[in-house]
């Protein structure tokens, strides 16, 4: 792969994705006030000495957007990955072995995408404990079943294929079918999956936070933000819209990164006339 | 090379092809893109009521050159040259609105696969009846009338309501035969057949070509047939053309071709079977034995019934029958992947586990097996190296220097060099990725190798070179196949003892020359008799003789 046969579309995610990653993982040092310092009045406008305004209580906005990528974008990655894991292990299985366990994984999971996962987990979450170990496992667990449908579909394609019976004759146990033979023919279809999933992970964390059960305050997580500035629409303020801005932003990035690398793998070894 | 010209001279007929030249653009990954040249300088005639035969390997350009009769290149194909004439009009040169007066009204097309090329949704006859509707050749009334004469010329069964049923309804034969009326209706000037019947099995391949050619005589009309079998085209054409490379190679009528053929690639085409051995003298040993079996579906349909074979070491077993015959299905249970219901299958005189799971892998090692379709058979993204280094590792524990080293004799012993080591199964041709697949199974010490059709999706020179790389193989390491095929041919080439199969049972069973001799019982009959050979007038012949039609299925 070259870099020049990137097309523009998916620079501009990968800038976009780029700028919130470094926001994240330099929050301290780029912010230029604290998490939750409170530095000016409440509400002000954009510009002058607040770049961005300030929020419902005088914090400024700017700094809790970086420090607020960094809450939202690792719970979002730690969800969305331990999502993957358990989904496209369970389904792998699934798929590899059949009968009885596909049968129970398969309905449990049907079970499970039966409930509305929102309420699901606000009742899940209104249950447990406030602490975000727990909320990371809620949303992957959630998040686990669409992975679960996919991952065994995919899976079921390249179970049914020779070189997989192959391996069986040759006397292969379940972990090498499923990680040496499967996995790398999945891969492709499971990454672009991946980003989408990510994408879904950030709303899905920002309509907690928006509903008072995702990152409690005062951390800064861009659904919070959302929620702590709603009221200021009312009067004209932007505030609100600011977070807004940039969960909608990411979001795209994360798109475009995904619709090349689909259109990238999707795409015959070689490709033809359409390539 | 000399300019090819044609032996007996003929003026210009109904087609004229003139120094066609054929472009695609390539998009190779990470590269930009190319202008590859796939036919050039291409001449040849079609006279009416005539047919020509198109013959060659895959990639030789057969079926992009029967597609410009129509003006046509599929997937990103350019014609780029030349004059494609019919009836003295260059169809190169029309527009869009005048080449569609063209096809589907003068030049008809028959796919390869008629199961793919009908839509699904539609009842047949009203697929058959379409093109000739639209272009307002005839009037509906008029246009049934043709297809339900077309039907009976054809030789389907039951016409008048043949065209009520929706293609999954029908045969994969009788299917072809819908689309040759289909491509027949309209009253066209010329059909382009494109390996109408190399999806079929040669029972009903027989079956369908005696229908294509009896409608083309009943019709009158011009047709090009493509096909890579040249017994085929011996039995249904006036002139072959020989194609390599996207070039001629050579140009005649059938019978210079077939009977003096001049130049080395057709002498090579004409003489593919090559090989034969005598069979072994002694057959009483039993590596393999199988007793009585009968297997199954858990919905209760038997695939096998009472089947009992056996096959002596360092021979092999060739089982033979059509699609539908439990041959695979054999292999299958042998295996272990379907259990028996029945019946016991020993190995070296101990009877094996019945089901895969409860087999030892020293027993799963000594057999192994050999798929039809190699590129299935070989997972994608494992390079060579590791294709066939991981039995060695499984079940020789051989890792680092030791498996390379072992992994290079093996990739020697199947005539491939080691600059082979590291390639992924994409970068390699279709009979090679079938040796890759040979030295896999090799690389397993094994007894016995299965055959499941190894060499029916290749051309008949690669395949010849895998026969005759499987018997060389056999000769140095004793192995013992069981050689699955619909080919009697290579029956009649390579196997010490022949199973016959018909619908789940065995017809016959014993040494090659005992089942290949009279008296024949009805199916071996059938079957001896359709595999088509290299000789004018064979089709006719066998059509008299033989005893029992098809299943057609």
């Amino acid at each position: 792969m070259r870099l020049r046969s990137i097309p523009l579309s998916a620079w501009v995610g990968i800038a976009g994705i780029a700028i919130a990653l470094i926001c994240a993982i330099f929050a301290p040092w780029l912010a230029p006030h604290g998490e939750s310092e409170i530095v000016g009045d409440i509400w002000s406008p954009m510009g002058g000495e607040f770049l961005l305004g300030t929020d419902n209580l005088g914090r400024d906005l700017l700094s809790r957007l970086i420090y607020g990528a960094r809450t939202t974008i690792f719970v979002a990655l730690a969800a969305t990955i331990l999502s993957f894991s358990l989904g496209m292990l369970l389904s792998f299985i699934a798929a590899v072995t059949g009968g009885l366990i596909d049968q129970l994984f398969s309905r449990f999971n049907d079970l499970m995408m039966a409930i509305p996962t929102l309420i699901f987990a606000l009742v899940v979450l209104a249950v447990l404990p406030q602490q975000l170990w727990i909320l990371i496992l809620v949303m992957a667990v959630l998040d686990s079943t669409r992975v679960y449908r996919i991952g065994r579909a995919v899976a079921l394609d390249v179970a049914v294929m020779e070189f997989v019976e192959a391996a069986r004759l040759r006397g292969e146990g379940t972990g090498w079918i499923i990680f040496r033979e499967i996995l790398p023919n999945t891969l492709s279809p499971l990454l672009a999956e991946f980003g989408l999933r990510f994408a879904f992970s950030i709303l899905f964390l920002s309509t907690l936070s928006f509903l008072g059960l995702g990152i409690q305050p005062p951390a800064a997580d861009w659904g919070g933000m959302v929620k702590d500035n709603k009221d200021g629409i009312i009067f004209g303020i932007s505030a609100a819209l600011v977070p807004g801005a940039a969960i909608a932003i990411l979001t795209i990035c994360v798109n475009l990164v995904v619709d090349w690398l689909m259109k990238r793998t999707s795409s015959l070894k070689g490709g033809r006339g359409d390539a | 090379m000399p300019e090819l010209t044609r032996t007996e001279p003929s003026k210009t007929g109904l087609l004229s092809v003139r120094n066609l030249k054929i472009e695609a653009t390539s998009y190779p990954p990470g590269e930009p893109p190319k202008t590859v040249t796939l036919v050039e300088g291409v001449n040849f005639d079609v006279q009416k009521g005539k047919v020509l035969g198109l013959i060659g390997e895959s990639g030789a350009g057969k079926s992009t050159i029967g597609l410009t009769a129509l003006a046509y290149g599929r997937g990103g194909v350019r014609i780029t040259g030349g004059e494609v004439r019919l009836n003295g009009q260059d169809l190169l040169q029309l527009d869009h609105a005048g080449i569609r007066k063209v096809r589907g009204a003068k030049v008809c097309y028959v796919a390869q696969s008629a199961a793919a090329a009908f839509n699904p949704a539609h009842r047949l006859g009203e697929q058959v009846i379409e093109a000739t509707l639209k272009h307002g050749i005839m009037s509906r009334a008029e246009a049934e009338k043709r297809a339900l004469y077309l039907f009976r010329v054809l030789g389907l069964p039951n016409p008048e309501t043949f065209g009520e049923r929706y293609p999954h309804q029908v045969s994969g034969g009788q299917l072809q035969r819908a689309m040759t009326a289909m491509a027949l209706c309209p009253n066209p000037e010329l059909i382009v057949f494109d390996e109408p019947t190399t999806a079929l099995d040669v029972t009903t391949q027989i079956d369908v070509l005696a229908a294509i050619k009896h409608a083309i005589e009943e019709t009158h009309t011009a047709a090009i047939y493509i096909t890579h079998d040249l017994a085929v085209v011996a039995q249904i054409t006036d002139d072959i053309l020989v194609l390599r490379h996207g070039k001629m190679v050579e140009y005649g009528s059938v019978k210079q071709i077939i009977e003096a053929p001049k130049q080395d690639y057709t002498r090579a085409l004409v003489n593919v079977r090559g090989t034969a051995r005598e069979e072994a003298q002694d057959q009483s040993d039993t590596l393999l034995k199988v007793d009585n079996v009968t297997a199954g579906y858990s919905n209760g349909f038997k695939v096998l019934q009472n089947v009992s074979l056996h096959l002596p070491k360092g021979q092999t077993l060739a089982v033979v029958g059509e699609s539908g015959s439990g041959k695979s299905t054999l292999a299958r249970v042998i295996t272990g992947l379907l259990p028996p219901q029945e019946g016991t299958v020993s190995f070296d005189g101990k009877p094996l586990p019945r089901a895969l799971k409860g087999r030892k892998n020293e027993e799963l090692r000594r057999i192994q097996m050999i798929y039809q379709m190699a590129d299935t058979a070989m997972n994608p993204r494992q390079t060579v190296r590791n294709i066939i280094g991981r039995p060695l590792t499984f079940y020789f524990g051989l890792h680092g220097k030791q498996k390379t080293e072992r992994v290079r004799e093996l990739l020697d012993q199947i005539e491939m060099g080691e600059g082979f080591l590291d390639r992924f199964p994409a970068e390699l041709s279709g009979g090679q990725k079938q040796r890759v697949a040979i030295a896999r199974a090799l690389a397993a010490r094994p007894d016995l190798i299965l055959c499941d059709e190894p060499t029916s999706a290749l051309d008949p020179l690669v395949a010849e070179g895998i026969l005759k790389l499987l018997l060389k193989l056999q000769d140095e390491t004793q192995v013992s196949y069981m050689f699955i095929t619909h080919d009697i041919a290579i029956v009649r080439a390579i196997a010490d003892s022949v199973a016959v199969m018909h619908r789940g049972r065995l017809v016959r069973f014993g040494p090659k020359s005992m089942v290949l001799s009279p008296p024949f019982d009805d199916y071996t009959d059938l079957l001896l008799k359709s595999v088509p050979e290299m000789e004018i007038g064979w089709l006719e012949k066998v059509l008299k003789t033989r005893r029992m039609e098809s299943a057609g299925n």
